[in-house]
C-alpha cells in the first residue's frame, strides 16, 4: 500500500450541488409537532424552519468556501487511504508538531479558531515560542477524505493512518495530539500504541474508571457512574442506531438537507454551554458550515459507520491506560466529565484544568480558553 | 351520545404522486461498505431495486382501490378522528373482535384475515365462526388523527378504543387481538374493559413479562432473558431513539421515500420468517403499500412518537384476568415462556407455530385466522 506526496486541494463546490440543495429545501416536507414541545422531543421544527430559511436564502457557500480555502489545505495517500488535512507551519523558533483530529458530528472547520493562535502566537497576543506546526486532518469516511469501502476502520487504524501521515508524509518524527469526541479517543490511541513518536497528548474529552472497590468508591465517581447511566438510557439512541444499523438511517439523512441538519444540530445545542440557546455559542453560518461539509461529501453514513466500526471494539473489554502524560481539559457543559480520580485510572494525567465555561466542541466555543490550556500543557513537552 | 362514523374513502391528490416521483428520481443514495449485506441496515442495491418499483412498477391507483375495497370509517373519539375498517360478519351470530397493529405497519396488515375473519364461510371455514372485524389505525398512524398534545399513550389509544367499540358501534361485548404496539392495546382494552372484553388473543407479549422476568433462575426464564438482552444490545437502537428524541428522526424520514423506505423495511425483513429474503414473505407492493400509508399522511413522525410518549408506561397494572390466548410465532422478536406470562396474564391458550414472525396477519393469515378462531369460539 502507498503512501505519497501531499497535494494542494482547495474546496469546490460544483453549481449543480448547490442547485440541487436549493431545490430540495425549498419541497422539504417538514414534520408534525406536539404543541410547545420545545426541543424536548429532538430538533424543534420552529428553529429547523428559520435554518433552513437562512440555509436557502441567507447562507452563502461561495462565502465559506473562500474561508475554508483559506486554510491550506492537502489530500495524501496513506498506506493506500486518501486523508484531507489543514496543515499550517509554525511561525516562532522552534514550532512543536501538532495534529488535531475532530469528532462526530464535526468537521476539520472545528478548528478555524484556534489554527492562528496555535500557530503563530505572537500575531495573537502570544508568545513565539508556544508556536505549533498544525495538522487538522479530517477523520476517515469525514468531509474530503477518503470513504472506506471495506470494514476495519476503527480508532487504533486511525491512529495508525495519522501517525504515517505525521512521520512519513510530513517528515515530524515527534509530536504531539489534541482531540476530544473521537478526536480524543484517536489521541489516546497514539498515546497507547505510538509512544515512541508522541510524547503527549491532551484530550477535552476522556472516559474514566470509578474504583472498583464498593467501600473507596468516592462521592465524586458515583455521581459520574449516576451520568453515565442516565446519560445512556436518556440520550444514547443516535449512538446506539449508529452501532448497530447506520445504513438504515443513512437513507433519509444523505437524501434530506432538513434530516441531516436536524440529526446535527440537535447534537450542537445539546452538547453546548449555550443555556439553550444555540445562537449565543455558534453562528448559522457556523452550523451550516459543517452541515454542508457532510452534505457536499455525501458523508454522513461513512461518519456514523464509524460507531459501527468501533463498536466490536469497544465491547472487547477496558481499553489499556493510556501512559504517555496526558493534559486534560475539562468542560462544564461536556456531557460525563469525569471525575479526576476516575480519570487517572484510564490516563497518566500530567495536568488537569476545570474549565469555567465551554461544551464538546471547545474550540469553536470556548477558543481562548483551550489554546491557553494546550500551549501551557505542552510547554513541558517541547524538547 | 357518540357522534355516527362517517364513511371513508382514501383519496391521494396526484400532487402527492408527482412529488414522491421527483424525489424518487432525485433520490442522493449512501455508500455501502462493500459485502455488507443487510448487517448495517437496509441493503443498498435491494434499496435501489425497491425505490425503482417504487417509481416505475408500483401502481398506488391500484392499490388505492384495493384498499377501499374495505369499508372504512372515521369516527370522532375523545375529539380525535379515528379511522378504522369495519366489516359487519356472515354468520349466525358473529362476535364483534377488533384487531390493532403496531410500528412499523398499519390496518393495511389485516387484509388477508379481514375475509375469513368476517366470512368464513366463504374461505373454508364454518359460517358459526364470523367475527364482526373493527381495524382501526392506531392514533397518530395512517389515516387517524395525531394527537397535538404529549400523552397519547397505548393506555390512552385503548380507552379510546374500547370507546369506539361500545359507544361508537354499540358492541358491548367483544374480543381484541394484537401484536407489537396493538398488543399492548390490546391487554390495555382488557384492562380497561372488563366487563367488555371477553378474551385476547396476542401475537406478541410486551411489558409486564421483563418486570415478572425477575431473578427467577428458571432455565426457559434464563433463555427469554439472554434473548431480550442480545435484543437490547443489538436490535434496539431504532426503539431507543424513537423513545428519546423521535423528532430528530422525523426530518429526514418524512422528506425522503429513500429514508422512509430504508427505516421501515429493515425492520419487515429482520422480522418476519424469510430467511433473509424479505420477499420470500411480502411482495414489494404489500412492502410499499404499507410504505405509502405513513409516506401519504406524514405520519412516520406521529407513529415513532408513539415509543417516546409510551416510555414508563409497561406493567402499570396488575395482573389481566380477562382469559387470554397467545400464539407464539418462532421468527417473533421475543419469546417469554407460558410460566412467566402465565403470571401476568390468565393464560386460556397457549400455541407454539411453526412458521411466521411478527407480522403474522400478513406472513401466516391461515395459522392466524385459526387461532383466533379456535380461541373465540370457547368465548362467544
Amino acid at each position: 500500500m502507498g503512501t505519497g506526496a501531499a497535494k494542494p486541494f482547495p474546496i469546490h463546490v460544483d453549481d449543480a450541488v448547490l442547485d440541487d440543495l436549493r431545490a430540495r429545501l425549498g419541497r422539504t416536507r417538514w414534520p408534525d409537532e406536539i404543541e410547545g414541545s420545545g426541543w424536548q422531543y429532538g430538533s424543534n421544527l420552529a428553529y429547523m424552519r428559520e435554518l433552513a430559511a437562512y440555509w436557502r436564502d441567507g447562507y452563502d457557500w461561495r462565502v465559506q468556501e473562500r474561508f475554508l480555502n483559506s486554510l491550506p489545505q492537502f489530500k495524501a495517500t496513506v498506506d493506500g487511504f486518501e486523508l484531507h488535512f489543514v496543515h499550517l507551519e509554525g511561525k516562532g523558533p522552534d514550532p512543536l508538531p501538532i495534529i488535531i483530529p475532530h469528532g462526530w458530528p464535526g468537521s476539520f472547520f472545528e478548528m478555524y479558531k484556534i489554527a492562528g493562535p496555535l500557530t503563530d502566537p505572537a500575531a495573537h497576543g502570544g508568545d513565539p515560542a508556544d508556536a505549533f506546526h498544525l495538522v487538522a486532518p479530517s477523520l476517515p469516511g469525514y468531509g474530503f477524505s477518503q470513504r472506506p469501502r471495506e470494514p476495519g476502520m476503527n480508532v487504533p487504524r486511525t491512529a495508525a493512518l495519522f501517525r504515517e501521515l505525521m512521520t512519513d508524509v510530513l517528515g515530524y518524527d515527534r509530536f504531539v495530539a489534541q482531540g476530544g469526541d473521537w478526536g480524543g479517543l484517536v489521541c489516546a490511541a497514539l498515546g497507547r500504541g505510538h509512544a515512541d513518536r508522541v510524547p503527549a497528548i491532551h484530550v477535552n474529552m476522556l472516559s474514566g474508571a470509578p474504583n472498583p472497590d464498593p467501600e473507596q468508591i468516592t462521592e465524586a465517581e458515583k455521581a459520574y457512574v449516576e451520568e453515565v447511566t442516565s446519560w445512556r438510557r436518556e440520550k444514547r439512541g443516535y449512538a446506539e442506531v449508529q452501532e448497530t444499523r447506520p445504513q438504515s438511517l443513512a437513507y433519509g439523512l444523505n437524501d434530506s438537507p432538513a434530516g441531516l441538519m436536524a440529526w446535527i444540530v440537535e447534537k450542537w445545542r445539546g452538547w453546548s454551554d449555550c443555556g439553550d440557546d444555540i445562537e449565543r455559542s455558534y453562528t448559522k453560518d457556523e452550523l451550516l458550515t459543517n452541515v454542508m461539509l457532510y452534505w457536499v461529501t455525501g458523508t454522513i453514513n461513512s461518519s456514523m459507520r464509524y460507531y459501527f466500526e468501533n463498536r466490536k471494539l469497544m465491547a472487547a473489554g477496558p481499553l489499556d491506560r493510556v501512559p504517555v502524560p496526558t493534559g486534560v481539559a475539562i468542560f462544564p457543559a461536556n456531557d460525563m466529565n469525569p471525575p479526576r480520580s476516575a480519570a487517572e485510572r484510564n490516563y497518566n494525567v500530567a495536568r488537569w484544568t476545570e474549565m469555567p465555561s465551554g461544551g464538546h466542541f471547545p474550540a469553536m466555543e470556548e477558543p481562548e480558553l483551550l489554546v491557553e490550556d494546550i500551549r501551557a500543557f505542552f510547554r513541558d513537552y517541547r524538547t | 351520545m357518540a357522534a355516527a362514523p362517517e364513511p371513508f374513502q382514501i383519496h391521494v391528490d396526484d400532487a402527492v404522486l408527482d412529488d414522491l416521483r421527483l424525489r424518487l428520481d432525485t433520490t442522493r443514495w449512501p455508500d455501502e461498505v462493500d459485502g455488507a449485506g443487510w448487517e448495517m441496515g437496509s441493503n443498498l442495491a435491494y434499496m435501489k431495486e425497491l425505490a425503482t418499483y417504487w417509481r416505475d412498477g408500483y401502481d398506488w391507483r391500484e392499490q388505492e382501490r384495493r384498499l377501499n375495497a374495505l369499508p372504512q370509517f372515521k369516527a370522532e373519539v375523545g375529539g380525535l378522528g379515528i379511522h378504522f375498517v369495519h366489516i359487519e360478519g356472515k354468520g349466525p351470530d358473529p362476535f364483534p373482535l377488533i384487531v390493532s397493529h403496531g410500528w412499523p405497519g398499519s390496518f393495511f396488515e389485516m387484509h388477508k384475515i379481514a375475509g375469513p375473519l368476517t366470512d368464513p364461510a366463504a374461505h373454508g371455514g364454518d359460517p358459526a365462526d364470523a367475527f364482526h372485524l373493527v381495524v382501526p389505525s392506531l392514533i397518530g398512524y395512517g389515516f387517524s388523527d395525531a394527537s397535538r398534545e404529549p400523552g397519547m399513550t397505548t393506555h390512552r389509544m385503548a380507552e379510546l378504543f374500547g370507546s369506539l367499540m361500545t359507544d361508537t358501534l354499540g358492541y358491548d361485548r367483544f374480543g381484541a387481538q394484537g401484536g407489537d404496539w396493538g398488543a399492548a392495546v390490546t391487554a390495555s382494552l382488557a384492562e380497561q374493559y372488563p366487563a367488555n372484553v371477553a378474551g385476547i388473543h396476542l401475537n406478541l407479549v410486551i411489558g409486564r413479562m421483563a418486570r415478572l422476568a425477575g431473578e427467577s433462575a428458571a432455565p426457559e426464564v434464563e433463555a427469554y432473558r439472554a434473548e431480550m438482552a442480545r435484543w437490547v444490545r443489538d436490535e434496539s437502537a431504532y426503539s431507543i431513539m424513537q423513545g428519546t428524541r423521535p423528532q430528530t428522526l422525523a426530518y429526514g424520514l418524512n422528506d425522503s421515500p429513500a429514508g422512509l423506505a430504508g427505516w421501515i423495511v429493515e425492520k419487515w425483513r429482520a422480522w418476519s420468517d424469510c430467511g433473509g429474503d424479505v420477499e420470500r414473505s411480502y411482495t414489494k407492493d404489500e412492502l410499499l403499500t404499507n410504505v405509502m400509508i405513513y409516506w401519504v399522511t406524514q405520519t412516520i413522525n406521529s407513529s415513532v412518537r408513539l415509543y417516546r410518549e409510551n416510555r414508563g408506561e409497561f406493567g402499570r397494572a396488575g395482573r389481566i384476568e380477562t382469559p387470554t390466548a397467545v400464539a407464539m410465532f418462532p421468527k417473533e422478536i421475543s419469546h417469554p415462556p407460558r410460566s412467566l406470562v402465565e403470571q401476568g396474564y390468565n393464560v386460556a391458550r397457549w400455541t407454539e407455530m411453526p412458521r411466521g414472525g411478527h407480522f403474522a396477519a400478513m406472513e401466516e393469515p391461515d395459522l392466524l385466522v385459526e387461532d383466533v378462531r379456535a380461541f373465540f369460539r370457547t368465548l362467544r
